[in-house]
């Protein structure tokens, strides 16, 4: 079994690091991982994407022309990759900035206002975690207490984040648990 | 065996080279390597190591000339245009046969070109580069993991040769985590130097003067060095060459030759294709010089075997050794792109079916 889940977002949203910090609980759980950068000449505000590929065997082709799953953290890249989703795979839309819908019905979509739970917290700066939160209590692509496990250990030395991002973890969480408000 | 870490493939570069016992490397950075000199800018000082930034290629070429002819284990690392301008330094380096270690984490060319994954340096690799009668022994890693156990087998290698070693990744193989770990097994102890290192009288026990050097203006001297330098590479086809053969044991109808990030796309291709009960083999190349020239021509003469593909991020250019390897045997084809645009799965399964 292999999943593929593409993060996308601006330049300067976090999206390389949440991916990042996925891969890393795959690890810890004993999977097979690839994480694979959008590395051309990007700069802050533009586009930039991670795919993160985990599976049980050892993977291949660290190309795919289709990923299972989409965290679009802005509207350039629900644009972009929506249409190339696998059936049944989530697409996770921040609707704070997304005011479009993914198009799909083959798809499950979740919509959480991912930079407005950040800045409530204090920092919109932690939007990539809040999606995080909600995209991996919705697909279990692994288990919450190693996800926050490596949200610690990412943000450990890092103070002043620490809480900020495990609130943001669990904010994210109950955003997809509890029925979103319309 | 150590822990298994997340790790950028050119950072797991840098770490596998101090492991290794390399303390030394001078560097100019260059995208998409350039996170191995970032990475050993803060950890070489840790270990009591040398991080280096040159005022060029050129001239990093020539510390490393230095270094070796001093006995010390030293690398560097760069992509592609940056080892054209250090192609001059590796011609001297295997005149005067010294052992170094380069890195090239290819991106697209020629000229700038781009900075996208790229197998277009395969000709500069194997077959020159520089000027003369030489070659490197080239590997080409397919995973994180491989250019770490790659970089640290190939301290060894270039001791053993007294010549320099490349490893030959693409842009992806720099830029991709993937988990890794050390093996101990790797460690590796400095060698024999005193034989031929400029490394000072009084460090050694022989009073034998050493002289490193690669002019031989006398034709017979040249000539000696020449044979010298043509015997080892002869040695290192009978003893150093690697390969993965992948599905070969199937009644494949058509073998695929690639190596690297391609290859990896080619495996997912050919499973792909096994459930389609369609069999494919593959002989992936970890050593590019030393070329598995038997192992292809034998894959090549399996009697399913209709044809044979070379897939290369290239214009076309490991498919002339495969061509050399499989003697007119079977039809020889080649399928590559050099933009950057990795191919997928899919498109490579489309381009094998179309063979038979």
């Amino acid at each position: 079994m292999q999943s593929e889940v593409m993060f996308a977002g601006f330049g300067g949203q976090g999206i390389l690091m949440c991916g990042k910090v996925l891969a890393h609980a795959a690890l810890e759980e004993g999977h097979e991982v690839v994480w694979i950068p959008s590395y051309g000449p990007e700069m802050r505000g533009g586009t930039a994407y991670c795919l993160v590929m985990i599976s049980d065997k050892p993977i291949g082709s660290p190309v795919v022309r289709n990923p299972s799953h989409l965290v679009a953290m802005n509207r350039p890249s629900l644009e972009k990759f929506a249409s190339v989703v696998k059936s049944a795979g989530i697409v996770l839309i921040n609707s704070s900035l997304i005011s479009i819908d993914a198009g799909r019905t083959d798809v499950d979509v979740i919509k959480v206002p991912v930079t407005s739970i950040a800045k409530e917290l204090g920092s919109v700066r932690a939007a990539n975690i809040v999606a995080l939160g909600a995209f991996v209590a919705r697909s279990k692509i692994v288990g919450f207490d190693t996800l926050r496990h490596c949200v610690h250990e990412e943000f450990v030395n890092k103070n002043n984040f620490l809480s900020l991002n495990l609130n943001a973890l669990e904010e994210g969480k109950k955003a997809v648990e509890m029925p979103a408000e319309k | 065996m150590g822990k298994k870490v997340l790790m950028k493939g050119n950072e797991a570069i840098g770490e596998a080279a101090i492991r290794a016992g390399c303390l030394n490397y001078f560097a100019y950075p260059i995208t998409p390597q350039s996170e191995v000199a970032e990475y050993l800018s803060h950890r070489l000082p840790e270990v009591g190591g040398v991080f280096l930034q040159a005022e060029s290629e050129v001239a990093v070429s020539y510390m490393i000339f230095g270094a070796a002819g001093a006995g010390a284990r030293v690398f560097t690392t760069s992509s592609s245009p940056g080892i054209s301008l250090m192609s001059e330094g590796l011609s001297y380096l295997a005149g005067a046969q010294l052992p170094a270690v380069f890195v090239n984490i290819m991106r697209g060319g020629p000229g700038l070109g781009g900075i996208l994954p790229s197998q277009a340096d395969y000709f500069q690799a194997t077959k020159g580069g520089g000027h003369g009668d030489y070659h490197l022994l080239v590997m080409a890693p397919a995973s994180v993991q491989e250019a770490a156990e790659m970089v640290m087998r190939a301290f060894p290698l270039a001791e053993k040769y007294r010549n320099p070693v490349i490893i030959l990744g693409d842009g992806l193989i720099g830029q991709m985590m993937e988990p890794v770990e050390f093996p101990d097994y790797l460690k590796t102890e400095p060698t024999k130097k005193d034989e031929w290192a400029t490394n000072g009288m009084q460090f050694r026990n022989s009073n034998k003067p050493n002289l490193v050097k690669s002019l031989f203006l006398d034709p017979n001297q040249l000539n000696e060095n020449n044979l010298i330098l043509k015997a080892k590479y002869e040695r290192m086809k009978t003893e150093d060459t690697l390969f993965e053969p992948y599905n070969i044991d199937s009644p494949y109808q058509v073998l695929i030759v690639s190596y690297g990030t391609m290859s990896r796309v080619c495996k997912t291709a050919i499973d792909h294709l096994k459930e389609n009960k369609f069999e494919v083999g593959m002989i992936r190349p970890q050593t590019l010089f030393p070329f598995p020239e038997v192992a292809v021509f034998k894959a090549a003469s399996k009697e399913t075997c209709k044809a044979v593909i070379s897939i290369e991020l290239s214009m076309g250019q490991m498919v002339e050794d495969v061509q050399r390897c499989v003697q007119g045997l079977r039809p020889v084809h080649w399928y590559g792109e050099c933009g950057g645009n990795v191919p997928t799965p899919e498109k490579v399964m489309e381009v094998v079916k179309s063979l038979v």
